[in-house]
């Protein structure tokens, strides 16, 4: 009982809930008090005493299932009429037989113990015997879904195949209508094999799997993913917004022993006196990050664009104040289009406002500077978003100095590679002397490194 | 054996529940069945009014035991949660025995000796008399054990969690001048979370997690059935449905299950037999919070009724 529940923590986390080692404890002492006869009881337990979240119990519901479901047995004319008799018996001889090839411990037929348990068609026994071979060929240890192969065929030779074969052997020239028989039974047994593996893959290879395709996603270039990846990548970035979020959203008020702040003592004390029995503290207030944010949504760095606002937009804890714009051919203010919309709708309706179109930097400058330069503030951080490819427009560089002189910070992230930079039409030394900081910004990891950093620079 | 005596002991739970009014659902009688067994506090969440404070006081009062509340609310802190010093009490000792110290420490020719000797006092002035209990101590000192119920956790801060941590793995705490206080009888602790923030870790760690949701259409027949009696077995089933099809729409605050039992004594007050659409716009504002879902809600009204009715014909 134990080692399945093992392999169940294994499955559990493949499924993405946490199981610390303590919590398996909490799960195992739960499960010695309400026993394992009543499947529904023991799911609740386990659900209770594993999932934290609402999430959790749904995947680990689902898991439990799939853990607890068996594939259907290979046989499905006659049962075995005695279900308690051969099981323990036959428990113990698909080991006995893979560990001793010439067991042949049954004198009857002269056959192998595997080849008696399919002829006699006892689904338990065969059951038992699937799952012992998987534990010997350590199923859970499978991570891909290329390893199918090999792990069926360990499962099939730990229980015994040698020995069936040559059993096949045998009967094919004194019985063939046995042979026959037996062989249909191996076939099903192979289906059964097959099954148990997939189910394992799908439980115990789900975690690694997640990783590998996750750890490729984060740094695959965002301007050329698959329009079917797009959906992934989302949830991958609101993924890293959460991750921004829980590192970021400290409180805003530290206090700092050391400072007296006086005024407030006296105050508090004053019941006693002006005895000071409660001590108050000098805060420290941080101030929260404060973001206009502007985005190329030429046809080159669209995609990249998307992703990035969908990040900016989901720091509602950490930033303060966020006002986007976007810009191909001239300059609009997005905020109120992203807050309100799905992402989906909203990139669609930016799209069709401004999108696509050739990029002139240099007018969408002077429009940001014309309408939107009293959004800076001193606390401000600007955020250009762009390959700063103008078309051999004038760039008006100056604009974006006077932006630079009046804001904290002014970032620029840029999608294409810092050999490309100067190169053709590419503005971007020319920019680069009024930024603080110039980065690449391709792979969903850049971008989380880049937003890190500047929500970093307020705390 | 040790199996069966579970699956009924946690039917013992639950009739124990119901017979304080509160009619659980199997996984809320494991749960409760659970926490005893291995002593662990239960972390509920669920939406508002699906009756998880109710949990902790039907356990209170079907084992008998006192319930200590502990509301959190933003800015909670040890001094208000645990314990505190009776400062003014140890102000007025200090100056009642002013005279008494000046007879003690007369004999003292040095400064030196007067505060040996009032060394030997120890520590009186830190003692237990001095020391002013709050719900976790006093949850600990309770003889018999108590049930002691932290109510919205998630509103208090961060800094709170980690002071209850210890309470909640050793059912102790810490007083640096007095030392460790440890529980007499564990008390059953029930911690309710209306996810407003997500909870550390350690504190989850510590707990079983229930999630109470919205009830099934019969569980929830069976609440209104035990906490109004007066309503008759066709508009309880109606009604019952209604709220079922009210929930399947996109509102800001969906109805809970005590809306539901509020709405079941209005209907009560009203003497309805069975719903009809003009009773229902009118008293709708009993189970929908906001104009907006009011709003949304009331063009329904007719269709869901005709369907809570025919469901009602098969069920």
């Amino acid at each position: 009982m134990r080692e399945n529940l093992h392999r169940f923590f294994r499955a559990a986390r493949g499924a993405g809930v946490h199981v610390s080692p303590a919590e398996s404890i909490d799960a195992m002492r739960a499960v010695a008090q309400v026993g394992l006869t009543d499947r529904a009881i023991l799911r609740d337990a386990l659900l209770l005493t594993l999932a934290k979240s609402q999430d959790e119990k749904l995947a680990l519901g689902d898991c439990f299932d799939l853990f607890f479901s068996q594939p259907e047995p290979p046989q499905q004319q006659s049962e075995a009429n005695d279900n308690d008799g051969p099981s323990p018996n036959s428990d113990q001889s698909p080991s006995s037989g893979s560990a001793s090839e010439a067991d042949g411990s049954q004198p009857q037929d002269g056959l192998g113990p595997l080849a008696q348990m399919l002829l006699s068609q006892d689904r338990n026994a065969i059951q038992a015997a699937i799952a012992s071979a998987s534990g010997a060929a350590s199923l859970s240890d499978i991570r891909y879904s290329t390893q199918r192969g090999i792990f069926s065929s360990r499962i099939l030779d730990a229980m015994g195949l040698q020995r069936l074969r040559d059993d096949l052997d045998e009967l094919t020239a004194t019985n063939p209508a046995l042979a026959e028989r037996l062989r249909a039974a191996l076939d099903g047994l192979r289906e059964a094999v097959r099954d148990t593996v997939s189910q394992g893959l799908a439980l115990y290879a789900r975690e690694e799997a997640e990783n590998l395709r996750n750890e490729i996603l984060r740094n695959a270039p965002l301007a050329r993913i698959d329009r079917r990846q797009v959906a992934e990548m989302r949830a991958l970035i609101r993924q890293i917004a959460r991750r921004l979020r829980e590192r970021y959203s400290k409180p805003r008020k530290r206090q700092r022993r050391g400072h007296l702040d006086v005024r407030r003592t006296l105050r508090r004390n004053a019941a006693w006196g002006g005895v000071p029995f409660l001590t108050a503290w000098k805060r420290k207030h941080r101030d929260r990050p404060k973001i206009v944010a502007l985005c190329d949504v030429s046809g080159s760095v669209a995609q990249v664009s998307d992703f990035f606002l969908l990040l900016i937009h989901s720091l509602h804890e950490v930033v303060d104040d966020v006002r986007s714009f976007a810009f191909s051919s001239h300059l609009i203010e997005v905020s109120e289009i992203l807050e309100k919309k799905s992402p989906e709708e909203a990139m669609a309706e930016i799209m069709s406002k401004v999108g696509f179109g050739s990029s002139d930097y240099g007018s969408s400058l002077v429009d940001f500077e014309k309408d939107f330069m009293s959004a800076l503030t001193p606390q401000t951080t600007v955020i250009v978003l762009g390959d700063a490819r103008s078309n051999n427009l004038d760039p008006r560089a100056d604009i974006l100095r006077r932006v630079s002189e009046r804001s904290k910070r002014l970032v620029w992230l840029n999608p294409e590679g810092r050999l490309a930079w100067g190169f053709g039409d590419s503005e971007m030394p020319r920019y680069a002397t009024f930024c603080s900081v110039v980065r690449q910004c391709a792979t969903a990891q850049q971008l989380e490194r880049a937003v890190s950093d500047i929500v970093a620079t307020y705390q | 054996m040790a199996e069966q005596k579970a699956s009924t002991l946690i039917e013992a739970v639950e009739s124990g529940l119901a017979a304080q009014g509160y009619i659980a659902s199997r996984q809320i009688a494991t749960a409760v069945y659970l926490s005893q067994q291995i002593e662990k506090p239960i972390l509920v969440e669920g939406p508002a009014g699906v009756g998880k404070t109710e949990l902790a006081k039907a356990i209170a009062a079907w084992r008998g035991k006192k319930m200590i509340r502990l509301q959190c609310y933003e800015g909670l802190d040890e001094a208000k949660a645990l314990y505190e010093w009776k400062y003014a009490k140890q102000l007025l000792y200090t100056q009642i025995l002013k005279d008494k110290l000046g007879e003690v420490l007369g004999g003292a020719q040095t400064l030196h000796a007067a505060l040996d000797q009032l060394h030997d006092f120890g520590d009186v002035f830190f003692s237990k008399e001095f020391v002013e209990p709050r719900p976790l101590l006093q949850a600990l000192e309770q003889p018999g054990g108590c049930v002691l119920l932290i109510d919205e956790i998630d509103k208090s801060d961060a800094e709170f969690e980690s002071l209850l941590l210890e309470i909640l793995s050793d059912f102790q705490v810490t007083i640096p001048e007095l030392g460790t206080v440890s529980a007499i009888t564990p008390p059953t602790v029930i911690l309710t979370s209306n996810s407003e923030r997500d909870l550390g870790d350690a504190l989850k760690r510590r707990c079983l997690h229930l999630h109470i949701g919205f009830p099934e259409q019969r569980l929830e027949e069976r609440i209104v059935e035990s906490r109004v009696p007066g309503i008759s077995q066709t508009l309880r089933r109606q009604m019952v449905g209604f709220i079922h099809e009210i929930r399947s729409l996109d509102l800001k605050k969906l109805p809970s299950v005590s809306e539901t039992i509020d709405w079941a004594r209005v209907l009560v007050l009203l003497q309805a037999t069975e719903l009809n659409t003009e009773m229902v716009k009118d008293t709708l504002n009993v189970l929908l919070k906001y104009e907006a879902d009011i709003e949304a809600a009331s063009p329904q009204v007719t269709t869901f009724i005709a369907k809570a009715a025919r469901s009602n014909v098969f069920g």
